[in-house]
């Protein structure tokens, strides 16, 4: 998004990130349908299309749909019971949830004109904090006071454990930052890079490196959506194990 | 991607640079992310993920089915080539059995037939020397009667009558010696 002005080249690669209501210019209240309601709504019209409509059949031999459904299920399920541990199995539909909002989320903030939810602090910010307060809670109720364990790291030798449990305290209350601000950065940068790419499109000289670029960049980030939805689904999954097993 | 849009767009970015940071929007984003993950987590909890895990289980169980039916049929035809082992062992040695027997019962009737034969030929054999030795006895008569006819004609022809008891005792003299 870059227009000649008379100072030379202006971009805007971060208007694509904008929150506005998508019927009428008024002010964003909580209720306002805004593009965000409209690729959230999209993201549950594609997992209902891909998860109910696709494995309608139930078909002992699947069809594609149903296959691709199937993958998934197993795909988490597996994660979910390998990471965490057979007790997890009954968190797996919260994490399920968690993994195909973002999956979707991020394919569908990559078509071109989209918005991308997942780029917005807000979003990623939300799921992390649900994350980090459900872990919490669920390890201190599970676990009682030996959820405490887990900063205290019983396999170093006594005069270093307070230092680590400050250490792990701190590295503890990071966990939701840094598992947000991942997911958000990711999509955030690679739309704003794409952007800019697109802006230097517009001068001819350049705009061959440009549109290659773009691509090039494009198929990374294809694989950065997958991927950050993955990292922050295991991140998540993690969490779980150390509330479920807090001893180190 | 907002063309067209840019004045509204400068207006709600606001002064930080960043919509990300646009904390005028977080309520607006916030309430429909809630919406919507409570959408999708019904969804698949309720229809999709029950779904899809009963149709892994029944595929389980058909795989677990038919890999033990193909079990039990391998182990059928395993049966069934033992017992047609057994039935083909067994009818070999039948078959021994019966050419065996076979052939002692046609060594018996060879036995038989060759001692019946033997005892037809020593009878026929002695009933021939028998008629041998008749017609040896016929044949030494006949040269009697011949030699004693014929020494009566060439007595007779010699002009002397011929006593008949002493040409036969001549004639046997002379057979004898």
């Amino acid at each position: 998004m870059a227009t000649e002005k008379e100072g030379g080249l202006v971009f805007h690669p971060l208007d694509q990130f904008i929150v506005k209501p998508l019927f009428g210019d008024g002010a964003v209240h909580w209720y306002t349908i805004t593009n965000v309601t409209l690729w959230l709504a999209l993201a549950v019209v594609a997992i209902v299309a891909l998860f109910v409509i696709g494995t309608r059949g139930r078909a002992i031999v699947p069809s594609r749909t149903q296959s691709i459904g199937e993958v998934l299920y197993g795909f988490t399920y597996k994660m979910v019971e390998d990471v965490a541990g057979k007790d997890a199995v009954k968190f797996f539909p919260y994490i399920f949830t968690l993994f195909m909002f973002i999956l979707f989320s991020n394919f569908l903030g990559l078509i071109p004109m989209s918005f991308a939810t997942t780029s917005h602090i807000a979003v990623t910010g939300v799921l992390a904090a649900a994350v980090f307060l459900t872990v919490t809670i669920l390890g201190f109720v599970k676990n009682g006071t030996k959820f405490l364990s887990l900063f205290w790291v019983s396999s170093a030798p006594l005069a270093l454990r307070p230092v680590l449990a400050i250490i792990e305290l701190i590295s503890y209350f990071v966990r939701p930052v840094s598992h947000s601000i991942r997911l958000g950065g990711n999509i955030m940068a690679g739309h704003a890079v794409m952007k800019v790419f697109a802006g230097f499109a517009a001068i001819a000289a350049i705009s061959p490196i440009a549109v290659v670029s773009i691509t090039a960049i494009y198929g990374l980030e294809v694989l950065v959506a997958a991927v950050q939805a993955y990292v922050f689904t295991i991140l998540t999954v993690v969490y779980l194990k150390d509330a479920l097993h807090p001893a180190h | 991607m907002a063309s067209g849009t840019e004045t509204t767009a400068d207006a709600a970015q606001g002064s930080s640079g960043m919509p990300q940071l646009d904390f005028a929007t977080f309520p607006n984003q916030i309430f429909w992310l809630v919406v919507t993950l409570v959408i999708i987590y019904f969804v698949l909890s309720r229809i999709a993920l029950p779904r899809i895990a009963g149709v892994l289980a029944e595929r389980q169980g058909t795989i677990t089915n038919d890999i033990a039916a193909a079990e039990e049929l391998k182990q059928k035809a395993k049966e069934a080539e033992e017992a047609y082992n057994q039935a083909l062992a067994e009818a070999r040695v039948e078959a021994q059995k019966i050419g065996a027997e076979a052939k002692a019962e046609i060594q018996k009737e060879l036995d038989k037939a060759q001692a019946k034969a033997d005892a037809e030929i020593a009878a026929r054999a002695a009933e021939s020397e028998k008629a041998i030795a008749e017609i040896r006895a016929g044949a030494v008569e006949s040269v009697k009667a011949v030699a004693k006819d014929t020494t009566k004609e060439i007595l007779s022809a010699m002009g002397s009558k011929a006593d008949a008891k002493a040409v036969t005792a001549a004639v046997t003299a002379r057979m004898k010696g």
